[in-house]
C-alpha cells in the first residue's frame, strides 16, 4: 500500500497496479471502513485505488494518513467477506455496432478480429463490478476477455449517449447518463441506470456480477 | 414565508450551496458554487450560515422581484446590478434586483437573508446539471421560498478586507501542487500560457495551448479531486472542476491548490492562465490566508 497526496485536500491510497480481485477487495475494504468517518469528506474508490478526501481547514494530512493506515491494519474483513460473498448476478441487454456502437469496427481492427467475434467476446465474459465512479452510477467492469483492450479515443467525445457500452485500455463499463467520455463504444442498452428516486442503491452495485446479452444482430 | 420571483433567469442560474459530500462511491461528484468563497462572504454578510442556499449567476445574471421586505447581497463578480457588491441590501416588498452581462468574472452570487429554500436530494440544494440532482436551471415563472438560514444580524463590510475583495482577472496565475502523475511529464505545463475554451462548464475547464506530449506511464482509472489538472493523449489540459467526474483514466500533472478555487469559478472562455507549482506548505498557507481574509470581511 502506498498513501501519497493527490492535492492539498486528498490523498491517493494504492494497492498495486494491477487490476486484480485481491487488489479490489483491499479497496472495497477501506472504502467501506472509512465511509461515514467525521474528518472524511469524500471516498473515491477504483480499480486499486481509493482517493481519500478531507477538508485541510480542519484536519492535517497526516492525522488521515494515519486513520488510513490503522483502518488498513485492523481489517478482520469478516463482514466484508459476506458482502463480498453475497454478489448478485445483473444481466444487461445490449445492441451492438452500428449507431449504438459507433467504435465497433475501430475496436475489431485493433484487435484484428470481426465485429461479430468481439461481441462474441465481450458477451462472453462475467464482469465483476469493481467501482461506480467518473460519473453518478457509471459502473466499471472487469474481465475485459484481454484480446479486445483497446485504448481510449485521443480526445474525449463531448458528448456519449445514455446506455452507452464501452471500453478503456481492459475495462469496460456503461454510461448512465448523456455525459463527454473518452471510451470506444461498441453498443447500447436501453436499461435505466440512472435512476435518482433509487440513490442509494443503484440498479448495479458495488460487488455484483454482471454479463452482457446482445439483443440484436450486429450492425457495422 | 416570503418568496423571490424570477423575472428572466439570464444565461445560466441555479440554485447552489457548499455541495453534496459523501457519495463520491457512487460516482455523485460534491457540484456546489463554482466560486464557493463569494458564497460563503455572501452569507456571512446577510446572517446566514456559510453553507446557506443561493443563486449562482453565471455570465449574464436574471431580474429577480421580492414579496417581502428582504436582505441581499450581491458577491463574486459584477453583474452590472448597479448595486454594490459585498454589501447587504434592504430591497422592499416589490422591490426587485435586475443583473445584465458581467463586467468582470464570470460568476456573481445573489444571496438572501435565510437562505433559499429548496429540497437537498443527497444532502445538498446544489444543483448538479449534468444529472438534474437538486433541479435545473432557473426559468422565468420560477418561485423560490426563502428560508430560515439566518443565524445572526446583518453585517456591513469592513473598509479594509472590502477593498482586498477578489478580483478576477483576464489573465490568472492559477497556483498548484504537483499532481500524483507529474514525474510522468517535463515542464511543459509551466511553460505555456493556456486560453480557456467555449467547451468550458461547471465539470471542467478546457485549456487550448502548445500540445503537452503524451507521457509514457500506464494509467489506471483513479480517483481524481477537485481542481485536478488532467492531460488527456491530445495533450490539451483539462481542470475538473465543481461537477466534475469522480474518478478518471488520463494522468494528472498538477492539481489547483483550494485557495485558487474561487478563481476558475471565475474564468471567462478566452481568458488566459498560467501555472505555478507551489508545495503543499505553501498551498495550505494561501487557504489560511484566504479564510482569515473572509473572517475578517464581516
Amino acid at each position: 500500500m502506498t498513501i501519497r497526496p493527490a492535492s492539498d485536500r486528498s490523498l491517493l491510497v494504492s494497492f498495486g497496479d494491477q487490476i486484480s480481485p485481491g487488489a479490489r477487495r483491499q479497496v472495497l475494504r477501506l472504502t467501506h471502513s472509512l465511509e461515514g468517518l467525521r474528518p472524511i469528506r469524500n471516498l473515491h474508490p477504483a480499480f486499486t485505488s481509493v482517493l481519500v478526501e478531507f477538508d485541510p481547514r480542519l484536519t492535517r494530512q497526516a492525522e488521515i494518513e494515519d486513520l488510513i493506515r490503522e483502518k488498513t491494519l485492523g481489517q478482520a474483513g469478516c463482514a466484508e467477506q459476506d458482502m463480498l460473498e453475497t454478489a448478485r448476478q445483473v444481466e444487461i441487454p445490449v445492441r451492438y455496432g452500428g449507431e449504438f456502437g459507433p467504435d465497433l469496427e475501430e475496436v475489431a481492427r485493433h484487435a484484428g478480429l470481426t465485429a461479430t467475434r468481439v461481441v462474441e467476446l465481450h458477451a462472453s465474459a462475467e464482469y465483476l463490478v469493481y467501482f461506480l465512479g467518473f460519473a453518478t452510477f457509471f459502473v466499471y467492469l472487469g474481465g475485459l476477455p484481454a484480446e479486445i483492450a483497446t485504448p481510449r479515443l485521443a480526445a474525449p467525445r463531448r458528448h456519449v449517449p445514455a446506455g452507452s457500452v464501452g471500453i478503456a485500455g481492459s475495462q469496460t463499463g456503461i454510461y448512465p447518463m448523456a455525459s463527454p467520455g473518452g471510451w470506444r463504444i461498441v453498443g447500447r442498452t436501453d436499461l435505466r441506470l440512472l435512476d435518482l428516486q433509487a440513490v442509494p442503491p443503484p440498479l448495479v452495485r458495488l460487488g455484483d456480477r454482471v454479463r452482457f446479452v446482445p439483443v440484436a444482430e450486429v450492425r457495422s | 414565508m416570503s418568496a423571490i420571483r424570477v423575472l428572466s433567469p439570464g444565461f445560466q442560474t441555479t440554485v447552489q450551496d457548499l455541495g453534496r459530500f459523501g457519495f463520491a462511491q457512487f460516482g455523485v461528484s460534491a457540484s456546489g458554487a463554482a466560486d464557493a468563497l463569494a458564497l460563503r462572504a455572501g452569507n456571512l454578510l446577510v446572517g446566514n450560515a456559510e453553507n446557506a442556499a443561493a443563486l449562482e449567476m453565471t455570465l449574464v445574471g436574471g431580474a429577480f422581484e421580492f414579496e417581502a421586505d428582504t436582505v441581499v447581497v450581491l458577491t463574486g463578480s459584477d453583474l452590472d446590478a448597479g448595486l454594490p457588491l459585498w454589501t447587504p441590501l434592504e430591497i422592499k416588498a416589490g422591490g426587485g434586483v435586475r443583473c445584465r452581462a458581467t463586467r468582470s468574472g464570470a460568476r456573481g452570487y445573489l444571496c438572501v437573508r435565510g437562505g433559499i429554500d429548496v429540497p437537498k436530494p443527497l444532502g445538498s440544494a446544489s444543483v448538479h446539471l449534468l444529472t438534474g440532482l437538486g433541479g435545473r436551471a432557473l426559468r422565468a415563472g420560477d418561485v423560490l421560498s426563502i428560508g430560515d438560514a439566518a443565524v445572526r444580524r446583518p453585517r456591513h463590510p469592513r473598509p479594509g478586507p472590502l477593498a482586498a475583495a477578489p478580483q478576477s482577472e483576464r489573465h490568472t496565475t492559477l497556483r498548484v501542487t504537483a499532481g500524483p502523475q507529474a514525474a510522468w511529464f517535463a515542464g511543459d505545463l509551466y511553460a505555456a500560457a493556456w486560453s480557456i475554451t467555449e467547451e468550458s462548464d461547471r465539470m471542467g475547464l478546457r485549456l487550448r495551448g502548445p500540445a503537452i506530449p503524451s507521457p509514457a506511464g500506464h494509467m489506471i482509472t483513479e480517483g481524481v479531486p477537485l481542481g485536478a489538472v488532467q492531460v488527456p493523449p491530445g495533450g490539451q489540459p483539462i481542470i475538473l472542476f465543481v461537477e466534475h467526474q469522480t474518478t478518471g483514466g488520463y494522468p494528472k500533472p498538477a492539481n489547483v491548490v483550494s485557495a485558487d478555487f474561487w478563481r476558475l469559478g471565475q474564468l471567462r472562455p478566452r481568458d488566459q492562465v498560467r501555472f505555478e507549482e507551489v508545495a503543499m506548505e505553501r498551498a495550505l498557507e494561501l487557504l489560511r490566508e484566504q479564510e482569515r481574509w473572509l473572517y475578517a470581511l464581516v
